[in-house]
């Protein structure tokens, strides 16, 4: 691909100095963390709890700040950006939430909510906001009708196509979308989900997809990046991922969907997630993989290519 | 022999909870019969009634506001008509019941192994050293290393699949012969989650013991229940052999959420099919078939009669005007 990402992370760390024990020690939420993302794009970013995925989305629209590495903007920096810089780097860049239930103001009325950022990130008078504000409403398939209703007043679903209109209010680029389709019921999810693509369509948005949820990111994603305790393990168009797994946590990720009964050879970890305080050195896998050598828990490995775009951190891939 | 005699009966049960803002239909004219080593999964949205159907069995949905009608007869015996202290003697011991929210059901200021022996103390009548002996083998017995030592620790040091494990281990440390899971994957990683379905689905063959799975995902439902049925707003609208309903769903409902779920694998849609429209208020429930505002084969019946639960042939049914 010769287009540029448009936004793009460099050896990313994001790291939080806690207490064990007694002691001090440092929780690696984050480890160099390489990502590209390209405008109209989807990146799906997939991990189990504890993974970090959540953090890297945070970080990325400048929520914590990194600990070390950099984060490119169309090409420039804006990790450690503040005011008036943070602001500009706002309007492209923004976020949606997991639960539609606390990421709401509840005190805020529908029309609040969404003209909010506009009247912090735009030049526009308050009639011109409140045309705006009705036009993402239609996009997202909400009735002008409700403008001056409260949060608690609308579904799940709904309150997720409210967060994603407040997103959508100063026309961002990018959109970080934490676990968005996670607390709702099926049948919603499938309608938000098409609610994505159709914007990604219309508006030529990118997306950070995060998720747990191997089905959905499938579905939405045009390449995927699959994170363990902190480390970028894989990454690969979609298609490949899902067909062509390399690296021992995908496959068994993968393998253990639900749907899949009467499959022999399923790839089974051991044991549970490990701790990202003061990990080990070597791959954080070693501990739990059925294929594991000596020389895992000694050398940690680094992304490198086995086929076009499709990167793996593994020595035995 | 006890092989033929139905082990789980539900006739007709109705649940509708009397609240200030009015009656909630909870559950409608539910039916169901379970043989021994029989394991039933029941799927749906929120408030299809999946919950409140299963608590009942063993009466757990506080009455007041709740009233229920109908029968519920297990190993011949009318749930409906016993005391406190009878169902006492058979929750936890006959029929144990794990829930969704591992944190939520342990409490968190006793030990694990006081909590996991009250139940072996009460219903078994093991003295202390007996229970603790018991709850380290149990606590072995679904995956959990150093027993010994987990016993005396307390929820909070244990992570949320363990908590689950924690949870299955007290469900089955009686020797039930019902197991009644509600949604206990769905607060888990994928690969967690495949090792307690995995977990269950051994306890059950080992155990020669039914089980009734509740769950919104159709897929945990495929792998590990034998029969299903799918709830929509408080009524059955399908039921049959789990391969097959999944293979060919024949309510609206149940293709509909077959075809909104994203597949693992085969070939990418473009777009979702989701099922337009919300689940309703379960205090205002459309009139006639609850699903008609939502189906795309609705037809002028549907908006006014209640469609009952009729056999398709080999152990189908569905509850349908035009299917």
């Amino acid at each position: 691909m010769t287009t540029k990402p448009i936004l793009e992370t460099t050896d990313l760390c994001k790291y939080f100095p806690v207490k064990a024990d007694g002691k001090s020690a440092t929780l690696k939420a984050v480890d160099q963390a390489n990502l590209k993302i390209y405008p109209g794009k989807t990146l799906g970013l997939v991990g189990e709890s504890g993974s970090g995925k959540s953090t890297i989305g945070f970080t990325m629209v400048q929520l914590h700040e990194p600990t070390s590495g950099r984060i490119l903007y169309e090409g420039k920096q804006v990790a450690g950006l503040k005011g008036r810089d943070l602001k500009a780097f706002r309007r492209h860049v923004q976020m949606i939430f997991q639960d539609p239930y606390s990421s709401l103001d509840p005190r805020q009325v529908l029309k609040t909510i969404v003209e909010r950022p506009l009247i912090i990130n735009s030049k526009l008078n308050a009639a011109e906001r409140l045309d705006k504000v009705v036009d993402i409403l239609k996009k997202v398939g909400l009735d002008a009708d409700q403008l001056y209703r409260y949060p608690h007043e609308f579904s799940g679903g709904q309150r997720q196509r409210i967060a994603v209109a407040r997103a959508l209010a100063v026309n961002p680029s990018l959109i970080v979308c934490d676990e968005p389709v996670s607390a709702l019921d099926v049948s919603i999810q499938a309608q938000i989900l098409n609610l994505f693509k159709d914007l990604q369509k219309e508006l030529n948005l990118a997306y950070l997809f995060i998720s747990h949820d191997l089905n959905v990111v499938r579905h939405i994603s045009h390449e995927v990046a699959v994170i363990y305790m902190g480390v970028i393990v894989e990454i690969s168009p979609t298609d490949e991922l899902y067909e062509k797994p390399a690296h021992p946590y995908t496959k068994a990720l993968l393998d253990s969907m639900p749907g899949l009964a009467g499959r022999d050879n399923k790839l089974r970890l051991v044991g549970e997630i490990g701790s990202p305080i003061d990990p080990p050195v070597g791959c954080r896998l070693a501990s739990r993989c059925p294929v594991a050598q000596e020389k895992c828990s000694q050398v940690t490995p680094e992304l490198r290519e086995i086929s076009p775009g499709h990167k793996v951190a593994c020595i035995l891939a | 022999m006890r092989e033929n005699q139905d082990f789980l009966k539900l006739e007709n049960v109705h649940v509708n909870f009397h609240l200030r803002a009015g009656v909630l239909p909870a559950v409608q004219g539910a039916n169901l019969i379970m043989k021994r080593g029989d394991t039933l999964g029941i799927v749906g949205e929120s408030g299809s009634g999946k919950s409140v159907m299963s608590k009942e069995i063993i009466r757990l949905n506080p009455s007041p506001p709740a009233k229920t009608e109908g029968k519920v007869i297990f190993e011949g015996i009318d749930m409906v008509s016993l005391t406190n202290r009878q169902l006492y003697g058979i929750r936890g011991a006959k029929i144990s019941m794990i829930f969704q929210e591992p944190m939520t059901s342990l409490n968190p200021v006793f030990t694990i192994g006081t909590q996991m022996a009250a139940g072996l103390r009460t219903h078994l009548k093991l003295s202390k050293v007996e229970a603790v002996e018991r709850s380290a083998e149990m606590l072995d017995k679904v995956g959990i290393p150093s027993a010994g030592e987990r016993l005396r620790q307390y929820p909070h040091e244990f992570s949320g699949g363990m908590r689950q494990r924690v949870m299955i281990a007290m469900a089955l440390s009686c020797d039930p012969t019902l197991l009644i899971a509600d949604e206990p994957t769905t607060a888990l990683d994928v690969t967690i989650q495949d090792q307690i379905l995995e977990l269950l689905a051994d306890s059950v063959k080992n155990r020669d013991m039914s089980m009734i799975l509740i769950s919104h995902d159709l897929y945990v439902v495929a792998d590990t229940c034998d029969s299903i049925i799918v709830m929509y707003a408080g009524r059955q609208v399908e039921t049959g052999p789990t391969r097959e309903v999944f293979q060919n769903p024949a309510h609206p409902y149940t293709q509909g959420l077959k075809d909104s779920q994203p597949a693992i694998s085969g070939v990418r849609a473009e777009y979702l099919k989701p099922i337009k429209g919300m689940v309703p208020n379960m205090l205002a429930v459309p009139e006639g078939c609850a699903f008609h505002p939502r189906c795309q084969y609705a037809e002028e019946i549907c908006r006014k009669e209640v469609p009952t639960l009729q056999n398709r042939g080999s152990n189908r049914s569905i509850a349908c005007h035009v299917m």
